[in-house]
Formats: C-alpha cells, sequence, structure tokens
C-alpha cells in the first residue's frame, strides 16, 4: 500500500510544472531583472544595454531624496487612510445591521448587489466618470450641490488640492466598501451561532452582542482586510492616473503612477523607476509577511512549537539526568 | 416604557432604511447620468448637466465618438481574446495545481504550499520594468502572449481551488477510477474537472474581469492602436480631442460599462457568494 501511494507521488511534482515555469518566467525573473536593472545605468527608449553604476546604490539615493517620490509616498498614505477608516466603518455598520437576527433588513440582496456593484466596473472608466462629474463651472455634481442649495457657486473641485485628493479617497470608498462589507458579513456568519445564541439568552442587546461577541471575534479578518487593502491601496494606480494625471501640483499622484512617470511617459528612466519598485516590493513584502504570519495553518504551527518545547524539554531533562550522573 | 421602546426601534430602523437606500442612489447615480447623458447633446449638457430622463442625440453622439481615435468594437474584441485566454489559463492550470497538493503525498507539498501564500501577495505593478524589458528584450510587447500567459501561475486561485477540493474530493473516487485503468491526466481532467465545477465558475467570473478592468500592464506593453485593449481605449476619452464633446465622452463610458453591467446583473448571485468565500483573497 506504501509503495503504491509513493508510486504516485511524482504526478504532484508534474503536474505542478506548468505553475512553476509560469512563475519562474513571468515573476521570479522580472523581480529579479528589476532588482539589477535599479542597480544600473539603463534609461533611454529602445536601450536594454546596461551596466552597473560606480555606486550601484545612487538609484536608490535618487529616489529617496527626490521630492516627487517622497510627496507621491506621501499622498498615496493620505489617499489610503482617509479612504479605508470611513470604508471601515462603514461596512462594520452595515454588518452590524445585516446580521441582526432581530429586526431584519428587507431587500438585504438587492442592497449587497448595489454596494458591491462600483466594484466590478473598469476603474479606468470611473476614474474619467468622475473626472466628467465633477466637471466645472457646469458638471452634474456642482449643478446638484447648487440645487440642493449646498453651495450657491459651482466649486472648481480639481484645481485644489484638498478636494482632488478627498475625490480619489471617495472614489476608493465607493468601489470597496461593499466588497469590505461582504467579507465581513460572511466572517460574521462563519462563527459558532451558539455564541449568538448564548449571549441573546443572556439578554445582551444587539449593541452589546456586536461590541462584546462579534467585533472580538472579527478581529483576524478584519486585520487581513486591513493589510490586504493596504497593499492593494500602495498599487493604486488607474484611477490616480486617469482621473487627474497625478494633479493638482502632483496632489493626487501616487507611488505607482510615479513609476510609471519615471519608465513610460518621457523620460525612460528605467533604472531610477526599478529602483522605486523595488523600494515598494520591500514595502509590499514586510506587509504580506504579516498576512502570511495571520493565515498560516495554525494548528500545524501549534503542534510544531509544541514538539519544539518537547524537544527541548526532554534535552533539558538529558543534561539535569548527566549532571546528576556526574 | 415598552411603547418608548418600540419608538425607538422605529426611529433605529428609519435611520437604516434611509442609509442604504442612501448607499443605493449614490451606487447608481453616477451610472444614470452617464447612460442619460450619453442620448444628450452637448448643448443640452451644458445647459443642465443633470437629466433623470434620456434625450434623443445618442446617433449623433455615437457619429462624434467613432469619428475619432474611440475604436470600442476593435478595443472589445482585444479584451475578450486577452481576458479569455488569461481565465483559461487561471482556472485550469490552478485547479490541476491544487489537485496536485491535495491528491499527491509529495514531499514537498506543504514547502510548496506555504510558498504559493508567501507570493500570493506580490502585486504585478513592482516588477513591471523588468517585465517591460524582459519583454521588450524578447519582442513581445504588441502581443497578447504576456497578458495571457501569466495568468497559468495565480497564487490566489489555487490557494481558493484547494480550499475547496480539500472539501469536497474524495480519494475513494480516484482511486476508483485508478481500478479501472485510468490514467492520472485523463482522471483530472474527465473526473476531478467536473466535480471542481462550481469553484472554477466562480474563478472564472472574477479573472475574467480581473482581466478586463486591467490597465497598467496593457498600457505598458500595448503601443500598437490596433492592439488597444478596453481600458485603453476609456483613456483616451481624457484626451483633447474629446474635450468639449460631453456627450460622446459620456456615450463612450456607457459603452464599455455596458457589457460588465449584462454580466453583473446576470450573475450577481454568484459573483457576490463567491466574494463571500474568496473572503480571503486579493
Amino acid at each position: 500500500m506504501r509503495r503504491k501511494g509513493l508510486s504516485y507521488a511524482k504526478y504532484g511534482y508534474i503536474f505542478c510544472i506548468p505553475f512553476v515555469l509560469a512563475f519562474l518566467i513571468f515573476s521570479l525573473y522580472p523581480i529579479i531583472y528589476t532588482a539589477v536593472i535599479g542597480f544600473t545605468d539603463l534609461k533611454g527608449l529602445g536601450r536594454t544595454d546596461f551596466k552597473i553604476l560606480e555606486n550601484p546604490f545612487q538609484n536608490f539615493i535618487t529616489i529617496i531624496k527626490n521630492a516627487s517620490f517622497q510627496q507621491s509616498l506621501k499622498n498615496t498614505i493620505i489617499i489610503w487612510v482617509v479612504n479605508f477608516i470611513p470604508q471601515i466603518l462603514i461596512a462594520l455598520l452595515l454588518t452590524a445591521w445585516f446580521t441582526n437576527h432581530r429586526n431584519k433588513i428587507k431587500g438585504q440582496g438587492a442592497f449587497k448587489v448595489l454596494f458591491y456593484m462600483p466594484n466590478i466596473i473598469t476603474a479606468a472608466t470611473i476614474a474619467i466618470l468622475f473626472y466628467s462629474l465633477f466637471g466645472y463651472p457646469k458638471g452634474p455634481v456642482n449643478d446638484l450641490f447648487m440645487m440642493l442649495g449646498i453651495t450657491d457657486e459651482p466649486i472648481y473641485f480639481l484645481i485644489q488640492k484638498s478636494t482632488a485628493r478627498g475625490i480619489v479617497s471617495f472614489i476608493q470608498f465607493w468601489m470597496w466598501y461593499g466588497y469590505t462589507m461582504i467579507v465581513l458579513i460572511s466572517g460574521v456568519l462563519g462563527m459558532n451561532p451558539e455564541l449568538f445564541e448564548a449571549s441573546e439568552i443572556d439578554g445582551a442587546t444587539s449593541a452589546q452582542t456586536f461590541f462584546f461577541i462579534t467585533l472580538p471575534n472579527l478581529r483576524t479578518i478584519l486585520l487581513y482586510t486591513l493589510i490586504t487593502s493596504l497593499i492593494g491601496g500602495l498599487n493604486m494606480f488607474d484611477i490616480p492616473r486617469l482621473f487627474l494625471l497625478g494633479g493638482p501640483d502632483n496632489a493626487t499622484l501616487t507611488t505607482s503612477v510615479f513609476i510609471y512617470n519615471q519608465a513610460f511617459s518621457g523620460s525612460y528612466m528605467y533604472n531610477r523607476a526599478a529602483a522605486a519598485s523595488m523600494i515598494m516590493f520591500v514595502i509590499i513584502a514586510i506587509l504580506s509577511g504579516m498576512i502570511f504570519y495571520i493565515m498560516r495553518d495554525k494548528d500545524a504551527a501549534q503542534l510544531k512549537k509544541f514538539q519544539k518545547k518537547q524537544q527541548k524539554a526532554l534535552r533539558a531533562a538529558e543534561k539535569a539526568g548527566r549532571r546528576a550522573d556526574g | 416604557m415598552r411603547v418608548k421602546s418600540n419608538k425607538s426601534l422605529y426611529i433605529g430602523k428609519i435611520i437604516k432604511y434611509f442609509v442604504c437606500i442612501f448607499l443605493a442612489i449614490l451606487s447608481i447615480f453616477p451610472f444614470w447620468i452617464m447612460l442619460t447623458n450619453a442620448t444628450r447633446s452637448t448643448y443640452e449638457i451644458q445647459q443642465n448637466s443633470i437629466s433623470l430622463i434620456p434625450s434623443t442625440y445618442l446617433l449623433d453622439n455615437i457619429r462624434v465618438l467613432l469619428g475619432k481615435s474611440f475604436n470600442p468594437l476593435k478595443g472589445f474584441i482585444n479584451s475578450m481574446i486577452i481576458s479569455t485566454g488569461a481565465t483559461l489559463c487561471t482556472v485550469y492550470f490552478s485547479s490541476l495545481t491544487a489537485y496536485a497538493l491535495v491528491a499527491y503525498d509529495w514531499r514537498l507539498r506543504q514547502p510548496f504550499f506555504t510558498f504559493i501564500l508567501a507570493v500570493m501577495m506580490i502585486p504585478a505593478q513592482v516588477t513591471s520594468i523588468g517585465f517591460y524589458q524582459f519583454m521588450y528584450r524578447v519582442h513581445m510587447t504588441n502581443n497578447f502572449l504576456p497578458l495571457i500567459l501569466p495568468a497559468i501561475a495565480s497564487p490566489a486561485t489555487v490557494f481558493f481551488m484547494r480550499q475547496y477540493l480539500l472539501a469536497t474530493l474524495s480519494i475513494d473516487i480516484v482511486n476508483s477510477a485508478r481500478i479501472d485503468g485510468a490514467r492520472e491526466f485523463y482522471i483530472f481532467n474527465k473526473i476531478i474537472l467536473p466535480i471542481m465545477k462550481p469553484a472554477v465558475a466562480t474563478q472564472a467570473i472574477f479573472s475574467f474581469v480581473g482581466s478586463w478592468n486591467n490597465l497598467f500592464m496593457p498600457l505598458i506593453l500595448l503601443t500598437d492602436n490596433d492592439k488597444y485593449t478596453m481600458p485603453i481605449m476609456v483613456s483616451l476619452l481624457r484626451g483633447d480631442i474629446y474635450k468639449t464633446e460631453f456627450g460622446s465622452v459620456y456615450l463612450g463610458l456607457s459603452l464599455t460599462v455596458l457589457p460588465l453591467f449584462v454580466i453583473y446583473f446576470m450573475l450577481s448571485k454568484y459573483i457576490i457568494a463567491g466574494v463571500a468565500l474568496g473572503g480571503v483573497k486579493e
């Protein structure tokens, strides 16, 4: 029986070959290539030959000291934070409402479908749609605001730094809160129903149940959502690139747009773009490491820990025994 | 006391519905404006840019839109080729890899799974410079293959497929097929893939939409107008040539959204369920 099991093992390797090959060619090699380019003088359209710089870290130093890069990193973080806080709060609120057994909201299915809808639409389209919606002096949003009496004069949203950034954050929020809500709801539905029954029997209010039962049990999923959203946010490209092309005055320039501009729009500074990519890669790798740590097989990890502890104890006992002998 | 709590319950309910309906309107409103303005003339839009009812200038807008560089049919076909190819690669090879991880007992199985988890989050953006240079050197820019073949290695899909197989696959089926003399590759294609149909369908939708909406990679690799995908076509609407043609811009945007709307409203049930299942993804 055991021999038979072994003879099939080779198919495990064979069936993984396409994945491994595709990964080596299209992911690993480009990563290494990008890293190497970061240390070279490769710039200019159509060039592929390069040599390592005298000071290999020159590009990295240039990028870190570059005011636009610093600005883009700052923008990316501001835009992400301003989008994520309301996103997670609204998603949590809706999760609490939609999973409340005592008074159910009618038409939940339809609401879910509508809340998630923007997420599936091409981001490039949404960026240009919002550019049109926020037109000045005539545009749907300005018309609406004046109709509702929110403002008397049309607002030039797209030329002010804060409103421009705010709109990008809003688009991100609008595209992603439905997704986050569905993930959180599925997290709540995956919890042991006895927990909720017990709290109901104990006479807890809906709010108490939410804060003391639901929220603590959602911790892992919340952390996961936070980090994946952060990684996604650090790669934000389509919306800031097409909405205002990084402007006004670099206010919506994100790191991905910065990298794109360095390499592909006009200047062809592949080496600097590669250095900036690697800086982002390290940041994202650290964040991914955190997700990996959260998602690892907890039981297996615990078992390993336990075995290690036992071995240690065993060794300690042996040592003690030897000492006693001596 | 009882009356009071009923009243506050009532108010709470009103607030809940108010917020939900407000958010629903927020989802619909931009697209509604887009669709009605697609049928209105530039003059009408300049007079009043909000109209809940369509007008009669659709044909004029179509003429203006197609008279310039925007070619939705070409973009549609190109995007269709890339997205279909990438989706087939993703679901087939991810299923195969997941099956290898679940059904066979090989020495590197656990390390390989750990490795897949580790590389799940690497975004294509940060490796794009090396990817572009590599493709440029082998003369593969303006070719669809570099946008299709990388889909063979989709760690997140493998992860999802593995979870699904762990829950559904019984090794007895595989063993009885072996006794009947079936070869391993045949077993996967004829027995395992049909079992995985629900998971394949879910992942196919997400893979297709993800590939369809992708702007970054096609923008870097495709410089030839004839090769433009839908999102690149859309980005042309931001250019100067359509600056004053408001109706045509809204129409162009609508054309790119309509196929997605059709897919979404036909499959929304499965899509929402898929998001809930794949919570541990993307």
